[in-house]
């Protein structure tokens, strides 16, 4: 699959990490670990910043975080009119963070900072796939 | 202090909703104003830095066409672009010809003319400044950027709306006076009452951030000129020189970002290379402009710059030290939040308002006591650049 399925709306067709999408249609959120030094990624990438390799493996993300810090768009930029108001934010696993929306079913009154979460993959009515922060 | 690379000439134009002309005639205002006030012609200038984010330029590879519309061929000229720092990162690339000795004197002309498209169509673009690959599609914007520094600056440090209200009623009280801002009406705390339905600045945009926390877009130029000390002396009888230059940069996914309710990283590394080069403390500065593209941006500046300790930066605009009679007085031409954010021009106009300030020209503006050391913070994407310029007489 394309990496143009990624997303409410993807900006970018082709990257050698398009197989996240796949993964993604499998139910599984990974990232990119090195096989030579181990460094870690999220977003994942193709090459190693730390060792130069382009020898990566998949892995699957934590699922147990605290919700870091987060926001509530009111409007949207062009393309996602049709989605506000909706919530963003960024996950801290410890090792790793992640950044995406979080799920419509959660109130907005019940969301603060530092609250437990975990994450799920999300297919959209027209077929994109993505991920989404949920409740613990 | 080096006195090597000096500001001889400063110019911009007014900042607009909808500039009447094209690009070419845009960039003109700011460099006609500039050049006159050097009192230099084309010829004098050896080399040409134009500046501005593409993605609003239908023209491809601008420099060349502005260029040759200023009178500046067959001389040679370059293009920059770090987003809403652009212009500041022109005037680094420079200083840095000049002191290699490559030409004598430069001009560095940041524009953008953001009006030909629409807002929303604004808002994505500038969100193309941040990560497109794994952010945009969850349908980012600046503002919801700037709401997760601010989300997790306020829990920790304590800051209230109130306090970021207290930003804009002062960038607002001085936008005011300032004949080229955008935004020339003035603000109240009664703007911001969202019990009121007519109160302007309440509304949500990207909580908690607020209509009346956020900059407009704008159309406008800016143009400094720059020379090596032999052509400063030969020009002009108040130069304005160049003291330090620092900057930075920051991963650009959110992801990758160590703790949000510390600002932005890269303020505190450009301002440390800036202070260490320019042999000064943070104490010395008398006059700053700081990149205010959002209340929480202002906030998070005063303490990248060292003008007040992590967390506490709300104290100074609560016993307003950053209004012009204050300890440290902040963006007292308005800033951003008045006069508008048209992207390439931006720090360009921060650094044409320290300069007049040093040169005691700055009107209506004016800091008391002759201030002898202004600073230029400017941003670009959320933090993505930072660029630190400190000025001396």
């Amino acid at each position: 699959m394309g990496f143009e399925k990624f997303g409410r709306r993807s900006f970018t067709a082709m990257t050698k990490t398009a197989k996240f999408v796949d993964l993604l249609a499998e139910g599984k959120i990974n990232g990119t670990v090195c096989k030579k030094c181990g460094a870690k990624f999220f977003p994942p990438r193709a090459d190693c910043s730390s060792c130069f390799s382009a020898e990566m493996d998949w892995f699957e993300m934590p699922t147990k975080g605290k919700l870091e810090t987060f926001t509530t768009a009111y409007y949207a930029p062009f393309g996602f009119e049709a989605d506000p108001p909706y919530t963003m934010g960024v996950v801290n696993f410890g090792d790793i963070k992640l950044f995406a929306r979080l799920a419509k079913d959660i109130p907005i009154d019940d969301i603060v900072a530092g609250m437990d979460v975990s994450i799920r993959t999300l297919t959209y009515d027209d077929g994109q796939l993505s991920f989404e922060i949920i409740k613990a | 202090m080096a006195k090597d690379v000096a500001v001889i000439g400063v110019g911009q134009s007014s900042f607009v909703r909808g500039y009447p002309g094209s690009i070419r005639e845009l960039a003109f205002e700011a460099f006609k104003e500039a050049a006159l006030d050097a009192g230099i012609t084309q010829k004098d200038i050896g080399a040409s830095v134009f500046c501005s984010a593409p993605e609003y330029d239908k023209q491809r590879s601008p420099a060349g066409v502005l260029a040759e519309y200023l009178g500046l061929i067959p001389q040679p000229t370059f293009y920059v672009e770090t987003v809403c720092s652009s212009s500041s990162t022109g005037v680094k690339v420079a200083y840095s010809m000049i002191k290699a000795g490559l030409h004598d004197m430069v001009a560095v002309v940041g524009f953008q003319k953001m009006s030909e498209i629409t807002s929303a169509e604004s808002q994505e673009r500038m969100g193309r400044g941040a990560d497109i690959q794994w952010e945009a599609p969850f349908g980012t914007m600046m503002p919801a950027y700037y709401a997760l520094y601010a989300r997790a600056y306020m829990a920790k440090n304590g800051l209230t709306h109130e306090d970021l209200m207290g930003v804009r009623l002062k960038s607002a009280s001085y936008g005011t006076v300032n004949e080229r801002a955008v935004y020339r009406k003035g603000v109240k705390a009664e703007d911001f009452d969202a019990t009121n339905p007519d109160a302007k600045m309440a509304g949500p945009v990207a909580w908690p951030l607020r209509v009346g926390d956020a900059c407009a877009n704008a159309d406008g130029s800016s143009c400094i000129i720059l020379a090596n000390a032999e052509k400063a002396k030969a020009f002009t009888k108040k130069p304005v020189w160049i003291m330090g230059i620092g900057a930075a940069s920051e991963a650009v996914n959110m992801a990758a970002r160590p703790d949000f309710s510390k600002g932005l990283s890269v303020g505190y590394a450009a301002a440390a290379e800036a202070y260490k080069m320019a042999g000064i403390t943070s104490k010395d500065i008398k006059v700053a402009e700081v990149h205010d593209c959002f209340t929480i941006a202002e906030i998070m500046a005063y303490e990248g710059l060292g003008f007040a300790k992590m967390g506490e930066g709300k104290e100074l605009i609560r016993a307003k030290e950053t209004y012009k009679e204050g300890k440290i007085p902040v963006n007292v031409d308005g800033g951003l939040l008045s006069k508008g954010h048209p992207i390439g021009a931006t720090g360009g106009s921060q650094m044409r308002t320290i300069v007049l300030q040093l040169r005691d020209e700055a009107g209506p503006m004016q800091v008391p006591n002759n201030p002898d050391i202004g600073l230029v913070h400017n941003v670009g994407g959320v933090g993505l650049y930072g660029s630190v310029t400190i000025f001396g007489r």
